[in-house]
């Protein structure tokens, strides 16, 4: 094999990435509504959407509560989420996988 | 297209829940043949990256935005039945940690984000594949084109459990209409995501790519012990 780049190296780029794109890149995000929202105002059903049962969380909306600075507020929460992201599904997947039998040649 | 709380009757939210608590427990057997000790962390990856990338909201005009859906993106790197798990863990976590989309509406979200947009994107991309010279150098635009034809297509599900059990009286056709145009424009920003992403991991390892393993396997003969039990 000609020089690959390592596993273990993707998977720090990839964490990298989310990292700065959850914590830093986030808060140059478009904020206007997206597609369905845009859509249902125009249309008229806006109106029918109720607050999320969730709409407390210390996390909710991406905004950190109690940080006020709009930039470290949405960042510290985008942090937190990619963390979380990656032990739950991390754990899931690596739960999940398929158990090669012990094979004392490989 | 995170549903809120509210868009849809108690009914339909039900339905949903039920189809999506379905395709999460069929997923959980299929994910087992596309996941060993070496995928397993890369999928982890996709799925904490399409969370990342679900916060960077693009302009698409007129004042409206949109967000990558992850789930052709996903369906290629590890495999459609991983790629349902993935987009359903990140809706899962928006739901009750972000407030993104409602949580009467989990199962609408993962029925429309984490299971439409992986079986359109799946399938258009295993039909590019088929079609294309048999080369790595596909997989990239194939990933892309996936990616923007799931987008609208999710667009115009949404349409439907709408028609069925929309809670607001309104223009159906106007609806699907607007919902097709917008997401038709998300759907490039959809692509062009999808196509840089897969195309940056195909370069790097090919070999972790699902996907491409089929071409991986015609290009080039290699001699391996296998344990066939």
């Amino acid at each position: 094999m000609t020089s690959r780049t390592s596993n273990r190296r993707i998977f720090a780029v990839a964490l990298i990435v989310s990292l700065l794109v959850a914590g830093v890149a986030s808060y140059y995000a478009s904020a206007h509504p997206d597609g369905l929202e845009y859509v249902a105002e125009q249309t008229g059903f806006l109106d029918s959407a109720e607050d999320s049962a969730a709409s407390d969380s210390p996390l909710a909306d991406y905004q950190t509560e109690g940080v006020d600075d709009a930039r470290i507020s949405g960042g510290l929460a985008g942090v937190i989420g990619v963390v979380v992201m990656l032990v739950l599904s991390s754990g899931l997947f690596w739960a999940v996988r398929r158990r090669e039998p012990a094979d004392t040649d490989a | 297209m995170h549903v809120p709380d509210g868009f849809l009757d108690a009914p339909t939210s039900v339905a949903t829940g039920v189809v999506a608590a379905t395709a999460v427990a069929v997923a959980l057997r299929g994910a087992r043949r596309e996941l060993d000790d070496r995928t397993a962390p890369l999928a982890g990856l996709v799925a904490t990256f399409v969370f990342a990338a679900q916060m960077i909201n693009f302009p698409v005009g007129a004042g409206t935005s949109g967000h990558l859906m992850g789930g052709a993106l996903a369906a290629v790197l590890v495999g459609p039945w991983t790629a349902v798990l993935c987009v359903s863990v990140v809706l899962t976590v928006q739901a009750l940690l972000m407030a993104d989309g409602g949580i009467t509406a989990i199962g609408t979200n993962i029925t429309l984000i984490g299971i439409v947009t992986v079986a359109v994107g799946w399938s258009v991309f295993v039909l590019l594949r088929r079609l294309l010279p048999k080369t790595l150098a596909v997989v990239a635009p194939a990933a892309a084109v996936a990616a923007f034809v799931s987008v609208p297509v999710a667009a115009l599900v949404f349409t439907g459990l709408f028609a069925v059990g929309g809670n607001a009286p309104v223009d159906l056709g106007a609806v699907a209409a607007a919902m097709l145009g917008w997401h038709t424009v998300i759907g490039i920003g959809e692509a062009v995501v999808t196509g840089l992403v897969v195309a940056s991991v195909v370069a790097a390892r090919p070999d972790l790519v699902h996907g491409a393993a089929p071409l991986i396997a015609e290009r080039e003969l290699v001699t391996r012990k296998v344990d066939v039990s």
